[in-house]
C-alpha cells in the first residue's frame, strides 16, 4: 500500500491496527512479542533463521561426528571428488573437503560474531555519545563519520593486516574498527529521538550522570534498530574477511575460511569443480540468509520503515 | 443539464485488513458556476468521493464499485486512461490541502505552470510562459515575471497556494475540485487564499467543489453544502438550510462544533467517540454510537435512504434518535448528568 | 556554488594528506624493513640498501621527503622490483584498471538504474520481483564467488568466452560482469527505494490531475530525486570496484594495478603501497567531490543553502 493510498483511507486504516500506547511502551515484553509474531509471519525470512541455524550447527558440531580430521592429508586421495567415504570430495592434499568446510565456517562465523561485536561497541558508543550529546560535538563526531565513509577503508585493513601481522584476533579488530559507522548513524538517530522523550528528562532532573542515562535509558530503547544493523552487520564483516582471505591476506593456513577455500578452489576450479562450489555454495547461502533475517527483523522490529 | 452529475458512485479500497468502503452510494450535482460544499470528519469519504471523479484513486487497491459520473454529457468511469488524462487540469482541475508537498521542488515554477498548459494544447513554450506569468498575476503573485523562475522552496505557504490556484485554474477549466484548499494555511492567510478562489471563479465562471473540514468556511463560500459521515452523505441543503436549519443528529453536533466569537464562557463543543471503522458494515445508523440525541430504540436493518423534504433538503432520516429538543438542552442536559 | 566547489576541494585535499600520513605510518610500523627477505644478506650490504632508501633517515625527514616527492608525482623506487620505479608501474598498469574500473561502472549503472526505475515503476508485479529478487542474489556474490561461478559457466563450461588475459575486447566481459553486477544489484536497490519515495510524494498526485502522461511524471518529476539515493553511493561503490579489483585481476590474470598492490601488500612493498593507496584515495576524494556537485546540481534546495 503506498503513503498515498494510506492517506485517502484517511483514519480508517489507523483504527484498524492498534497503535502502542504508553503502556505498551512500558510493557516492553509485548513489544518484543509484537515483533516476534510478524517476524513469524514473514516466511522467508523464518525459513532464513531455519538454514542459518542448520549451517551454525553443521559447522559447529559437524566435524565431532566426521570421521575425518581437518588436517589429515593422505596425497594419494587427493583431489576425488564426492564419494560414499567423502561426501564433498577431497582437496588436493587429501584432505575431506567436508570437514575443511565445516571448520572454514566456524572461522568465518567466528568472524562475523566477533568483528561485529567490535563494531558494535565501537558504533554504539559514539554513536550515542555524539547523539546524547548533540550540538557541535555531534556535527564534528558525525562529520568524521561521514569524511571515513567515503574513504577506502578496505585498502586500510589491508595495511592494517600487513603491518600487524595476520593473526585471527587483528582480523577481528581490523574489521570491526571499519565495519561500525553505520551503527554509530543508527544509535545517534536513535537516540536524538528518545533524548526529547519524558523519561530522560526525567533522568536529567534528578541529577543522574551522563553515562548513567546513557547506559540505563538510552541503549535499551534502541536496540531494535541496533540489532537489525548487526544481523546485517554480520555478513558485510564475513564478506570483508572472505575477500582478505581470498588475497591470501586473512586467516593463515593451517587455519582455514571459507575465503580461503574458495581461493584454493578457484586455482583448481578447471579440473575440480566441487572443490570450489562447495565451500562457494555454503558462504553464499549464509549470507543469503542473514541479509534475509536481517530484512525480516527490521520490518518486524520496525514496521513503520518497512519497504513499500 | 448539470455539468456533474453524480449518482451512486461507491469507492472501496481492498486492503489485506479487509475491505475499506471508503464511499458508499454518493449522489452529487452542480450547476455552472455553482459552489459546492462537502463536509465531513477525516475518514468521512470526502476526499475519495473527489479522487473518484478525478478518475485518481490508485488501482489497486482502490476500486470504484459502481456508479456514474456524468460530466458535460459523458460518463467518466467509462473513459479511457487516456481520454480521462485529457480531462484532468484541462476540463476539471484540482487544488490539494498542503501547498507545501504538492509542487515538485525539483522543477521550476514556470516549469511546473507551463507544463499544465502544454499537456493540453499545442503552445510554444513563450506563450506558455506569458500565459504563465499572467497566470500568476492573476492570483496576486507580485513581481511575477521574476518570481515565475523560482523553485517552490522560494515561496511562502500561502504564496504557493495561490501557485498551486494559478496552475489549477490555467486551462480555463469548468470545475476546480478544492480538496481542504485553506487547512494547512496559517489562519490569517486562510481568508486570503478562499478570496482569490472566488474571484477566479466570478471571472471563468467555473463550478467549485469545496471539500472541508471546517463548516465556518462553507457558509461564506458555497451555494449549496453536502455533509457527509462514514462514507456516506446524511444530509444536504442550501447552505441557508444547512447552517441555520440542520436536520440530521451529525450536522447538529458539527454545527454545534463550530467556535464562536460571542460566547465566551461557554465549553467548546466537541463530538464524542470516534467515526465508525468502515471496514465493518454498520446496522441502522453509522452515527449512532456518538449521537448525543436521546436513544429511541436500537438500530438494526439497512441503512435509511436519502431523502428529500418538501424544501429540497435532503435528509438521512433514520428515527433512532429523539431530536425534538434542540441540541443546547441536549448537551446541557450531559452536562448535568456529569456532574451528578 | 563556487565557494561550496573549493571548500570541498580544500577538504578532499587535507583528507588526502591525512591518508597519506595514515598510510606512511602504518608502512613505517611494520617490522622488519622490505629487504629483508628469507636471503641471507650480509648485515653491511642490508645497511647499504637500507642507506639507499633513505631508511636510515628519522621517520619525520622520511616522511618529509616522501610527501614532496609525491607532490612531484615521484612515488620512489619499488622496494621488491629492481630498477622500476612505482611511478612507472602506475603508468604501466593504471590504464588497464581506468579500462576495467570503468567499464564496470557503466556495467552497474547501465544495469541497475534502468532495473531500479522498471521495478518501482512497475511495483508488486514481475518487473518487479524478478529483477529484485536477481538483484538480492547478486548481493549475496560477491566478486570472489561470481568470478570463479561466470569463468566455470563461460570460460570452461560453454568456452565461449576467455578464462584469463588481457589485451583483445572479449577478454574484458568476464571481469567487468564480475566487478559491475555486484555494484548493478546495489544501485537496482538504490534506485528503486529512490524512485517509490518520489513516486509516493504529493507532487506526482498534483501532476497526475494535471493530467500529465505517466511517463512524463516518471521522467521530469521523479527521476532528479529519485537518482540521489544512487548518486551518493557513487563514492562507496567507486571504493568497492577498486577493492574488487584486487581480486577480479588476481583471478582473470590482469595486469593492473589491484594486482600489483596484492604483490607490494604480501611482499611489503612499501614505496609501491604507499604510492597506490594514494592515487586510489585520490580517485575515491574526486568521485566524492564530483557526487556532491551532482546532488547540489539536481536539488535546487541544496543550491538555495550553499
Amino acid at each position: 500500500m503506498t503513503a498515498r493510498t494510506a492517506k485517502m483511507v484517511e483514519g480508517a486504516e489507523s483504527r484498524i491496527s492498534s497503535q502502542p500506547t504508553a503502556d505498551d511502551l512500558e510493557k516492553g515484553s509485548s513489544l518484543w512479542s509484537d515483533a516476534w509474531h510478524r517476524l513469524k509471519r514473514n516466511r522467508l525470512a523464518m525459513i532464513s533463521l531455519f538454514i542459518f541455524f542448520g549451517i551454525v550447527l553443521f559447522c559447529v558440531i559437524g566435524p565431532f561426528f566426521s570421521p575425518h580430521d581437518a588436517q589429515e592429508q593422505d596425497l594419494l586421495k587427493g583431489a576425488l571428488g564426492p564419494s560414499a567415504q567423502h561426501w564433498f570430495g577431497t582437496d588436493t592434499l587429501g584432505r575431506d573437503l567436508m570437514v575443511r568446510t565445516m571448520e572454514g565456517g566456524r572461522i568465518s562465523l567466528l568472524v562475523g560474531l566477533v568483528a561485529t561485536l567490535v563494531a558494535l561497541a565501537i558504533g554504539v558508543i559514539y554513536g550515542a555519545t555524539a547523539g546524547y550529546l548533540g550540538g557541535r560535538v555531534d556535527a564534528v563526531m558525525m562529520r568524521i563519520v561521514d569524511t571515513l565513509y567515503a574513504l577506502p577503508f578496505t585498502i586500510f585493513v589491508i595495511l592494517l593486516m600487513v603491518a600487524f601481522g595476520r593473526s585471527l584476533w587483528l582480523i577481528f579488530v581490523a574489521i570491526g574498527a571499519v565495519e561500525w559507522l553505520s551503527m554509530a548513524r543508527i544509535v545517534r538517530a536513535g537516540v536524538i529521538g528518545l533524548k526529547k522523550q519524558e523519561f530522560v528528562e526525567a533522568a536529567v532532573s534528578l541529577g543522574y550522570s551522563h553515562s548513567r542515562i546513557i547506559v540505563r535509558h538510552l541503549i535499551p530503547n534502541v536496540l531494535g534498530p541496533v540489532i537489525v544493523i548487526a544481523t546485517l552487520t554480520v555478513p558485510a564483516v564475513m564478506l570483508l574477511e572472505a575477500f582478505l582471505s581470498f588475497l591470501g591476506l586473512g586467516v593463515q593456513p593451517p587455519n582455514a575460511s571459507w575465503g580461503v577455500l574458495i581461493n584454493e578452489g578457484q586455482q583448481n576450479m578447471d579440473i575440480y569443480p566441487w572443490l570450489l562450489i562447495l565451500p562457494a555454495f555454503f558462504f553464499a547461502l549464509t549470507l543469503f540468509t542473514l541479509n534475509f533475517l536481517g530484512d525480516g527483523l527490521r520490518d518486524a522490529l520496525d514496521p513503520k520503515s518497512s519497504k513499500d | 443539464m448539470a455539468l456533474l452529475d453524480v449518482r451512486s458512485l461507491t469507492t472501496s479500497f481492498h486492503l489485506r485488513s479487509g475491505i475499506v468502503r471508503a464511499a458508499q452510494s454518493i449522489d452529487l450535482s452542480l450547476e455552472r458556476g455553482e459552489t459546492l460544499g462537502i463536509v465531513g470528519e477525516s475518514g468521512s469519504g470526502k476526499s475519495v468521493t473527489c479522487y473518484s471523479i478525478m478518475g485518481l484513486i490508485p488501482q489497486p487497491p482502490g476500486r470504484i464499485e459502481s456508479g456514474e459520473v456524468h460530466f458535460d454529457g459523458q460518463d467518466l468511469l467509462k473513459l479511457s486512461d487516456e481520454e480521462m488524462r485529457q480531462i484532468r487540469g484541462n476540463k476539471i482541475s484540482m487544488i490539494f490541502q498542503d501547498p507545501m508537498t504538492s509542487l515538485n521542488p525539483y522543477l521550476r515554477i514556470s516549469t511546473q505552470l507551463t507544463e499544465a498548459i502544454r499537456v493540453h494544447g499545442d503552445v510554444d513554450e513563450k506563450e506558455a510562459l506569458n500565459r504563465a506569468i499572467t497566470a500568476l498575476e492573476e492570483v496576486g503573485i507580485p513581481d511575477a515575471p521574476k518570481r515565475v523562475q523560482s523553485y517552490p522552496h522560494e515561496f511562502s505557504g500561502g504564496m504557493r497556494q495561490r501557485v498551486m490556484i494559478a496552475m489549477a485554474l490555467i486551462n480555463d477549466p469548468d470545475l476546480l475540485i478544492a480538496d481542504e484548499p485553506t487547512t494547512a494555511l496559517d489562519v490569517t492567510v486562510q481568508a486570503r487564499v478562499l478570496d482569490i478562489i472566488k474571484d477566479r471563479q466570478e471571472r471563468l465562471g467555473t463550478a467549485v467543489i469545496l471539500v472541508t473540514h471546517d463548516l465556518g468556511v462553507v457558509a461564506g463560500t458555497c451555494d449549496r453544502v453536502q455533509v457527509m459521515y462514514a462514507g456516506q452523505v446524511v444530509e444536504s441543503g442550501d447552505t441557508d438550510q444547512i447552517f441555520y436549519d440542520p436536520k440530521h443528529a451529525y450536522t447538529r453536533s458539527l454545527q454545534k462544533a463550530i467556535p464562536s466569537l460571542k460566547a465566551k464562557d461557554e465549553v467548546l463543543y466537541t463530538i464524542a467517540g470516534t467515526p465508525p471503522d468502515l471496514s465493518k458494515s454498520v446496522a441502522g445508523c453509522a452515527f449512532y454510537p456518538r449521537c448525543p440525541f436521546p436513544k429511541v430504540k436500537e438500530p438494526e436493518g439497512p441503512v435509511p435512504e436519502l431523502v428529500e423534504l418538501p424544501d429540497g433538503h435532503c435528509l438521512r432520516e433514520c428515527g433512532y434518535c429523539d431530536r425534538s429538543q434542540p441540541i443546547e438542552e441536549v448537551l446541557a442536559q450531559d452536562v448535568e448528568e456529569d456532574v451528578q | 556554488m563556487t565557494r561550496f566547489i573549493i571548500t570541498r576541494i580544500i577538504q578532499g585535499l587535507v583528507v588526502l594528506l591525512a591518508i597519506y600520513a595514515l598510510t606512511f605510518v602504518l608502512v613505517a610500523l611494520t617490522p622488519g624493513s622490505p629487504f629483508s627477505t628469507e636471503r641471507a644478506i650480509r648485515p653491511e650490504i642490508l645497511a647499504q640498501i637500507e642507506a639507499f632508501y633513505g631508511y636510515d633517515r628519522p621517520p619525520l625527514e622520511r616522511f618529509w621527503t616522501s610527501l614532496t616527492n609525491a607532490l612531484q608525482g615521484e612515488f620512489g623506487p619499488s622496494a621488491v622490483y629492481a630498477n622500476r620505479s612505482v611511478t612507472d608501474i602506475i603508468g604501466e598498469a593504471f590504464p588497464v584498471s581506468l579500462m576495467l574500473g570503468s567499464i564496470s561502472l557503466i556495467v552497474a549503472l547501465g544495469i541497475g538504474i534502468p532495473a531500479g526505475i522498471v521495478a518501482a515503476v512497475k511495483r508488486n508485479t514481475w518487473l518487479d520481483y524478478l529483477p529484485m529478487s536477481a538483484s538480492m542474489v547478486g548481493i549475496c556474490l560477491p566478486t570472489f564467488v561470481l568470478g570463479p561461478i561466470l569463468v566455470l559457466i563461460f570460460g570452461i563450461g560453454l568456452q565461449i568466452l576467455p578464462v584469463s588475459g588481457w589485451g583483445a575486447p572479449e577478454f574484458i566481459i568476464l571481469p567487468a560482469a564480475t566487478l559491475g553486477l555486484f555494484y548493478a544489484a546495489y544501485f537496482a536497490r538504490l534506485t528503486r527505494g529512490g524512485m517509490l519515495e518520489m513516486l509516493n510524494q504529493d507532487f506526482v498526485r498534483t501532476a497526475q490531475a494535471k493530467g500529465v502522461p505517466q511517463t512524463t511524471i516518471v521522467w521530469k518529476h521523479c527521476l532528479k530525486g529519485g537518482l540521489i539515493p544512487a548518486i551518493t553511493f557513487l563514492g562507496p561503490a567507486l571504493a568497492g570496484i577498486i577493492a574488487g579489483s584486487f581480486v577480479v585481476e588476481t583471478i582473470f590474470q590482469i595486469p593492473g594495478l589491484g594486482q600489483w598492490f596484492v604483490k607490494g601488500a604480501l611482499n611489503r612493498d612499501d614505496f609501491l603501497i604507499l604510492g597506490l593507496t594514494v592515487l586510489f584515495a585520490a580517485l575515491i576524494v574526486m568521485m566524492n567531490l564530483l557526487v556532491d556537485i551532482i546532488q547540489v546540481a539536481l536539488n535546487p534546495r541544496l543550491k538555495y543553502e550553499k
